[in-house]
C-alpha cells in the first residue's frame, strides 16, 4: 500500500539510486517467451496450472500478505509462493527496474503502488491481464482503483486495497480549544489560525512537502494536471482545481500554520500522540498505523469526512494504494495471475481486511459488517461508513504521469523550495511542471504543456 | 540512519617511544599544555560521544516512552533487557540470523581482503618484476574511486552471472581493498628489511616458507590493522547489499535494521523504533569491541614508517 512517501532527504544512496531509475525508466525490455502473450487463458487451464504447482516469487511490503500466503498454499499445495520483501515504494521500485534492466532476477509478481503503474505499464514490464479476463472484474472494485489498474485498454493489475481520504482529527485537541471540525477547506484554514494562536506549539497538521498528498488534494479539487494518452502526456499545474489548492495551501504555508515534521518520522508519530499534530487528511488505511504507531492516544482521534472545496459537496479522493502486477518477464504468468486472484479478488481479501487493510473490493465496502464495525480507537466509532462513502465520491477522471515515480522523486527540488523559502507553492508548481515534461520529452515523450 | 554511528575514533596519543633515543627526545621539548586544543579536543569528543549516549539511553525505552519522553535522559521505566529480548525474537528471530550473515560477510568478505592485501603488499614491496610500476598506479588510483560509484556497474554485471541474491554477491567485491593493498604495501617496505630475506634464502628457505615463518610475524601489527579497515567497511557496508540482495534471509545488520525503520512508513506497518535503537546498539557493540582489544595495533599500525629508527 501507499503510503510510502517522497523521502525529503536524499541521502547519498538515494541519490544513486534516483540516478539509477532515471536511467531505466520507461526503458523496455521484455524478455517474455513469446507464448505468452498468446490468445486467452480459460478458468480451467488456470486451474490447472495450479494445481500442477510450481514456486513463484512475490515481492510486496503489505504485512497482511503473509496470511494470505500462508492459506493460498493450503488451498494449492503444489504452489509454492517465495514472499519477499524487496524494499518499501521507492526502493522496491528501484530494485525492479534495475532487474527489468539486467533480464534478470525479477520476481513473478510485485505490488505497485497505483501511482506507480504507469511507469511500470508503459515500460512495457508488466504484462497486461485481459488474457485472463481480468477485465470482467471491473465491477467488483471501486472506481478510482479500478481506474488505476485499466491503462491503454489493458488491465496491468488487480486492486489489492485502496485509500480514499479522509479527515482524522483528534477531538481532544478540537474539544480542549472549542474548534469545530471543518467542512470546508476555509474553515480548516480558521481552525488552524484559532489552533495555532491559542497554543504555539500545536498546530492544525504536519506538511514538509508530500507529492503523494499534493497530488492526492488537487484531485480531490478537481484539477486534472496529467493528462496521458498513450505516449502523448501533458502537465499543467495551471487548471482551476490546482490552482483551489495552491491558493489555500498558501495561506497554511505563509502563516507558518502547518508543522514543518515529515511524515512517517518519529516525530511524526509523536506529534499524532501528544496533541501538536490536531489532524491529518490521508488516506483509509491509516487507522491501522495509528492505533500500532501512536497506541498512547487511543480514544482522542475521530474520522471525518474530508473538508470541500465548494461547502456541500462531497468530492474525494484516493490517497495511496497498491496493487499486485504479474511481471513480463515471468515464465509462471498462469501461477502468478492464479495467485493475484486469491489474494485481489478471492478469500485473500477477507485476510487482508481482517488484518487491518482497507478493500478495494466494491462488496466490502458495501458489507454490512464491514460498514457498522465500531473501531475501539476511535472511540467506538464506525469509521468504515466515513471511508466508503469517500470510497464512491472519489472525482473520476484522475491520471498519473507514466513517469509519476521520478516525478516524485523531483517534488522537492522544486514544490519542496515552497516550503522552506519564499517561493509560492504556484511557482513551486509551476517548476516541478517544467521539470516533469522535460523529463518526459527526454524519455521520448511527445509533451505538452 | 543516522543512530548508527561509527565506533568514536579515539584521541591518537603517540605511540610508546620504541627506543631510548625516542624517549630522551620527547622529554627534552615535552609538549606544552594549551586550553583552546584541549576544549577543542573536548567538543570533538563531546560530538562523538553525545549520539552514543543518545543510542544508549533510548535503547532503554519502549515504544511508547521513546515518544513521551525528552531525548537525552532515562524514561523512568528500564525496559532495556525487554527491548534486547524482543529484538532478538521479533519476526522469528530475524535478528539473529542477520547478525550471522554479516559475521559471514565480515569473515569471508573482510578476511578474504586482508589475505589478499597481505599478499600483494608483500609481493610489491619485495619483489621486483616487470610492470610493478603500473601495477601500483593501478592500485593508487582505485584507492580514489568510491565503491559505490562501482555498486551499479557491479550489479548489472553479476546480474549477467546469475550471482544477484546470493551471498557471494557481497564477498566478492568485499574482497577487493585497494587501500588495504597499499598499506601492506607500505608497511612490507617498511618492516621487513631486505637482509633478512636474504639471509633465509642463503639458508635455503624456500620463499613459502621464508614468507609464512619470517615475514608474517613482522608483519603482524600492519595486517592487524588492514583486518579492522576491512572488518569495519564490510561490518557498515550498506549499499552494496542493498543493490544485490533482496531477500531478507541474506539481509546483513545494516539493511535489515533499516527494513525495520521502513516498517512505520508504510500502511499498516507496525513501527518498531525501539527495536530498530536497540538493534543499533547491539550492531555496533562488537565494532567496538574488535577497537578497544586491538587498539594497539591500530595504534601502531597508524604509525608505520612515520619514525625512522
Amino acid at each position: 500500500m501507499r503510503t510510502k512517501v517522497v523521502r525529503h532527504t536524499l541521502r547519498g544512496a538515494g541519490l544513486v539510486c534516483a540516478a539509477a531509475l532515471a536511467l531505466t525508466a520507461c526503458s523496455s525490455n521484455s524478455s517474455s517467451d513469446s507464448g505468452s502473450d498468446g490468445g486467452a487463458v480459460s478458468a480451467s487451464a488456470l486451474d490447472a496450472a495450479l494445481n500442477k504447482g510450481g514456486t513463484i516469487t512475490v515481492w510486496a511490503w503489505e504485512p497482511t500478505l503473509k496470511k494470505v500466503v500462508t492459506d493460498f498454499e493450503a488451498k494449492y499445495p503444489k504452489v509454492h509462493v517465495n514472499l519477499v520483501n524487496a524494499g518499501t515504494g521507492d526502493k522496491q521500485y528501484t530494485a525492479l527496474q534495475n532487474a527489468v534492466q539486467a533480464g534478470r532476477g525479477a520476481p513473478d509478481v510485485a505490488q505497485i503502488e497505483y501511482y506507480a503503474l504507469g511507469q511500470f505499464a508503459l515500460g512495457k514490464s508488466l504484462q497486461d491481464l485481459s488474457k485472463y479476463g481480468a477485465s470482467s472484474l471491473s465491477k467488483q472494485y471501486s472506481p478510482g482503483p479500478w481506474n488505476s489498474v485499466s491503462l491503454n485498454g489493458g488491465v496491468y493489475a488487480l486492486p489489492m486495497d485502496s485509500g480514499p481520504m479522509a479527515l482524522f482529527y483528534n477531538k481532544k485537541v478540537f474539544d480542549k480549544y472549542k474548534l469545530k471540525v471543518p467542512t470546508t477547506w476555509d474553515e480548516y484554514v480558521s481552525d488552524a489560525q484559532k489552533l495555532h494562536a491559542a497554543n504555539p506549539k500545536a498546530y492544525i497538521t504536519n506538511d514538509a512537502g508530500d507529492a503523494g498528498f499534493t497530488t492526492s488534494m488537487i484531485w480531490q479539487a478537481g484539477g486534472h494536471p496529467y493528462t496521458v494518452n498513450g505516449t502523448k502526456v501533458s502537465v499543467d499545474f495551471g487548471d482551476a482545481g490546482s490552482k483551489k489548492f495552491a491558493g489555500t495551501w498558501q495561506k497554511l504555508l505563509s502563516d507558518k500554520l502547518v508543522a514543518p515534521i515529515t511524515s512517517w518520522s518519529d516525530q511524526w508519530y509523536k506529534g499524532l500522540g501528544d496533541g501538536t499534530i490536531a489532524t491529518l487528511a490521508i488516506g483509509a488505511w491509516m487507522p491501522a498505523n495509528l492505533s500500532s504507531g501512536v497506541p498512547s492516544a487511543s480514544g482522542d482521534w475521530r474520522v471525518a469526512p474530508l473538508p470541500q472545496w465548494q461547502k456541500g459537496q462531497t468530492a474525494s479522493s484516493e490517497n495511496g494504494g497498491s496493487s499486485l502486477a504479474v511481471m513480463k518477464s515471468s515464465t509462471k504468468q498462469d501461477l502468478a495471475y492464479g495467485f493475484l486472484k486469491f489474494a485481489n479478488a478471492g478469500a485473500g481479501v477477507q485476510d487482508r481486511i481482517k488484518g487491518g487493510a482497507f478493500p478495494a473490493t466494491v462488496a466490502d465496502l458495501n458489507s454490512p459488517t464491514f460498514l457498522n464495525t465500531p473501531f475501539p480507537y476511535f472511540g467506538g466509532q464506525k469509521a468504515n461508513q466515513v471511508f466508503s462513502a469517500s470510497a464512491k465520491n472519489a472525482v473520476t477522471g484522475w491520471q498519473y504521469l507514466p513517469f509519476q515515480v521520478y516525478a516524485n522523486s523531483i517534488f522537492n527540488d522544486t514544490v519542496g523550495k515552497a516550503y522552506v523559502s519564499k517561493t509560492t507553492l504556484s511557482s513551486g508548481l509551476k517548476s516541478w511542471q517544467d521539470a516533469s515534461v522535460k523529463y518526459g520529452s527526454e524519455q521520448g515523450f511527445t509533451t505538452g504543456k | 540512519m543516522s543512530t548508527v554511528t561509527d565506533a568514536p575514533t579515539r584521541p591518537r596519543t603517540p605511540s610508546a617511544p620504541a627506543s631510548r633515543t625516542a624517549r630522551l627526545r620527547r622529554s627534552a621539548d615535552r609538549p606544552r599544555r594549551s586550553l583552546p586544543l584541549t576544549l577543542l579536543t573536548g567538543l570533538v569528543l563531546l560530538y562523538t560521544l553525545v549520539p552514543l549516549a543518545w543510542l544508549v539511553i533510548s535503547a532503554t525505552k519502549t515504544e511508547k516512552t521513546l515518544l513521551d519522553s525528552p531525548g537525552m535522559w532515562f524514561s523512568g521505566h528500564f525496559a532495556l533487557w525487554d527491548n534486547i529480548r524482543q529484538t532478538l525474537t521479533y519476526n522469528d528471530g530475524i535478528f539473529g540470523r542477520w547478525l550471522l550473515n554479516t559475521l559471514l560477510y565480515v569473515v569471508l568478505g573482510a578476511g578474504g581482503a586482508t589475505f589478499l592485501a597481505v599478499l600483494g603488499g608483500y609481493g610489491l614491496a619485495k619483489f621486483d618484476f616487470r610492470g610493478k610500476k603500473t601495477v601500483l598506479a593501478v592500485v593508487m588510483g582505485a584507492v580514489a574511486v568510491p565503491a559505490t560509484a562501482l555498486a551499479v556497474p557491479t550489479f548489472l554485471m553479476f546480474s549477467k552471472m546469475g550471482l544477484t541474491n546470493t551471498p557471494w554477491a557481497v564477498i566478492i567485491p568485499s574482497l577487493i581493498s585497494p587501500f588495504g593493498l597499499y598499506l601492506m604495501w607500505v608497511f612490507a617496505t617498511e618492516s621487513i628489511p631486505g637482509e633478512l630475506l636474504e639471509a633465509a634464502r642463503v639458508d635455503g628457505s624456500s620463499e613459502l616458507r621464508t614468507f609464512f615463518q619470517i615475514s608474517l610475524p613482522l608483519l603482524a601489527p600492519g595486517i592487524v590493522t588492514v583486518l579492522l579497515f576491512t572488518t569495519v567497511a564490510t561490518w557498515n557496508n550498506y549499499f552494496l547489499p542493498l543493490i544485490m540482495i533482496k531477500d531478507p534471509d541474506w539481509y546483513p545488520l545494516t539493511l535489515g535494521l533499516n527494513a525495520w525503520n521502513d516498517q512505520a512508513a508504510t500502511a499498516g506497518g507496525e513501527p518498531v523504533f525501539n527495536l530498530v535503537i536497540t538493534g543499533s546498539l547491539l550492531t555496533i557493540l562488537p565494532l567496538i569491541a574488535a577497537f578497544l582489544l586491538l587498539q594497539r595495533y591500530w595504534q601502531s599500525g597508524l604509525s608505520a614508517g612515520s619514525v625512522k629508527e
